[in-house]
């Protein structure tokens, strides 16, 4: 089992709230990419076995929804707006930024698997731009300096 | 370790103001605390329909307050409840759309995040007028904090009897569920949104049937936007009479203004709709003018997918009407601005990207068209544009132009359209001479 117990209760509360169980498939990856910080097929399966729906339906699903890595990620998954809110605000240069100080390219991980980089659609931040997403939380209003301090934090507590 | 920035707002204005609601208490930390949305008059609304009102009266109320939907499309919230079969005898559903994605909007989210009891408050009523006993918020998948705390305000509401069975020895039973997207932009689409909440692909269906006939579950649906659910509460409170008296005569009420781009002070600021777009770029108490004292360049009103207004047509009043006059459109009140230094060119680059990332795939023009858009645009953007691109864009433009099922198609195409149609100089420029007129270099 890829699911923990607590994973795989929290996919049954969903279920039970839902008048119809096919419902539950977004909460369920949801719960899933919470857990594994991405999908794939093996967790598909145990989600079909939990909520009563073909695993082919669920990676149907699954696999038009972007917010869902499907593919390992690093331990910090950052994603940066590159919308137009943000572009005006510096996103490009923030981007180029972080390239630098990780030593990536967008769209690749760190070598010591700490850090993904990739640019996203945008993320209702508009008016705290420019701003990066890392894991489920959001960082806003961004300088070099904000920067800085938020990956020294994360190396410090990874 | 987290750099949530608290967004700007007026609140302070709208505290001491007779005429703003919406933002009256979001600066206040406790306000989303059961005790003190109810101390300041928090659900009583709720209670005072479900005591005194018919759903035809709650209905008859919203349609004459005016209330229009703020999601973007602006049709009329109490119209719209009244399409609800009166005789059918399958579940209704309430849905608060708060799929909030399109770009240069964070409006809803403030509301979650401050005040989300007023959210829950106005499901209340929508859900009662319609006939509804399970009522859903569908936040988008990014928005984990905020689906965190409404997941929190709904426990409070059920153990303080604003939900459940029986609410206020009333008779009436009504639950929620508060559900999380995938992050797909389309999901704000409501059919599409019904889509996903059935556990499929976001994909737009064809209407008819309309949701209010046959929408979650082929059952009879509502979805409304944060902003309007959050307003019918104040609806209920104060009358029909005095929300109409707000506002202009077809667009009434107030209406939340997310400021973004190149402006001083960024944030959201809620207004009387027919309020100046200059005033709210250029006052201290809103925008404070343009970024390092640099000159307009232009202004996206509504959103990302409302067509672009010149510097000499921003002397518009922000209410429906004004701005179709004016050649745009009120949208979700996401005003961008725009500064001298940005390439226009660049500018639709990113728009375009975004829709085709976001197109469903679906309908052939909206798939193909946006992406073949984005290829031209990217190589006018690189210095590789050809002669003859600029008509290639506007044709397409015209072939993806009303021929989709969703509105998308149509928002991929707007501002590409306005742009070119006020700045096809800048284009033939960078056709001609492989680079920009002006360089947009943003640094953070």
């Amino acid at each position: 089992m890829i699911l923990t117990p607590e994973s795989v209760q929290r996919i049954k509360d969903k279920l039970a709230q839902y008048p119809q169980r096919k419902s539950a498939v977004l909460p369920a990856l949801t719960v899933a990419y919470r857990q594994m910080g991405h999908l794939n097929d093996d967790v598909y399966r145990e989600i079909s076995q939990i909520i009563g729906v073909p695993t082919l339906e669920i990676a149907e699903a699954a696999t038009f929804y972007t917010m869902f890595p499907k593919q390992p990620v690093g331990k910090y998954l950052i994603q940066v707006c590159h919308n137009i809110s943000c572009s005006l605000m510096g996103a490009d240069s923030l981007v180029a930024y972080l390239e630098d100080k990780l030593g990536i390219k967008k769209g690749d991980t760190t070598l010591d698997g700490l850090f993904t980089l990739i640019c996203v659609e945008c993320l209702g931040s508009c008016a705290t731009a420019p701003m990066m997403q890392i894991n489920h939380d959001y960082y806003e209003n961004l300088t070099p300096e904000k920067v800085d301090a938020i990956l020294q934090q994360l190396r410090s507590e990874a | 370790m987290t750099f949530y920035s608290p967004v700007i707002t007026n609140a302070k204005e709208a505290a001491e103001s007779e005429k703003l609601h919406l933002f009256k208490y979001v600066e206040d930390p406790d306000q989303p605390k059961v005790e003190t949305y109810e101390m300041h008059g928090g659900y009583q609304a709720w209670k005072k329909v479900l005591s005194t009102m018919s759903p035809a009266e709650v209905i008859e109320e919203v349609k004459k307050s005016g209330l229009r939907g703020r999601g973007g499309a602006g049709f009329p919230t109490g119209v719209k409840w009244g399409f609800v079969p009166k005789d059918s005898t399958k579940p209704h559903y309430l849905i608060c759309n708060a799929d909030e994605s399109e770009p240069g909007t964070c409006k809803d989210r403030v509301l979650m995040e401050r005040d989300p009891h007023g959210i829950i408050e106005g499901m209340a009523i929508g859900a009662y007028a319609i006939g509804c006993h399970l009522m859903f918020i569908y936040i988008r998948g990014e928005f984990g904090h905020c689906a965190e705390m409404m997941e929190k305000v709904k426990e409070e509401a059920y153990a303080r009897g604003h939900l459940g069975k029986n609410i206020y020895d009333s008779g009436y039973d009504l639950d929620m569920i508060v559900h999380t997207g995938g992050g797909a932009y389309i999901c704000g689409e409501e059919t599409s949104l019904l889509n996903s909440l059935e556990g499929e692909r976001g994909m737009s269906r064809i209407r008819p049937p309309f949701p209010a006939i046959a929408g979650l579950y082929a059952c009879p649906t509502i979805v409304n936007n944060v902003e309007s659910l959050a307003t019918v509460p104040h609806v209920i409170n104060r009358g029909a009479e005095w929300y109409s008296s707000l506002g202009t005569e077809k667009s009434t009420g107030t209406k939340i203004f997310s400021l973004s781009g190149h402006v001083n002070r960024p944030g959201n600021y809620e207004v009387e709709l027919g309020f100046s777009l200059k005033k709210l770029i250029y006052d201290p108490a809103y925008g404070n003018g343009i970024r390092g004292d640099r000159k307009l360049k232009g202004v996206i009103p509504g959103g990302s997918s409302t067509p672009f207004l010149t510097p000499d047509m921003i002397d518009v009043k922000l209410d429906y009407e004004s701005l179709v006059e004016a050649g745009s459109m009120l949208g979700s009140g996401a005003v961008i601005v725009f500064n001298e230094d940005t390439c226009i060119v660049w500018a639709i680059k990113k728009l375009i990207h975004f829709y085709r990332h976001e197109s469903c795939g679906k309908c052939t023009p909206c798939r193909e068209g946006t992406g073949w858009l984005e290829k031209i645009i990217s190589r006018i953007e690189a210095g590789q544009g050809r002669p003859g691109d600029i008509e290639k864009i506007e044709e397409l433009c015209e072939n993806i132009m009303g021929h989709t099922v969703c509105p998308l198609g149509d928002a991929a195409v707007m501002p590409i359209q306005s742009a070119i149609k006020h700045w096809r100089d800048e284009w033939q420029y960078h056709i001609d001479q492989k680079k920009c007129l002006v360089k947009s270099e943003f640094a953070f």
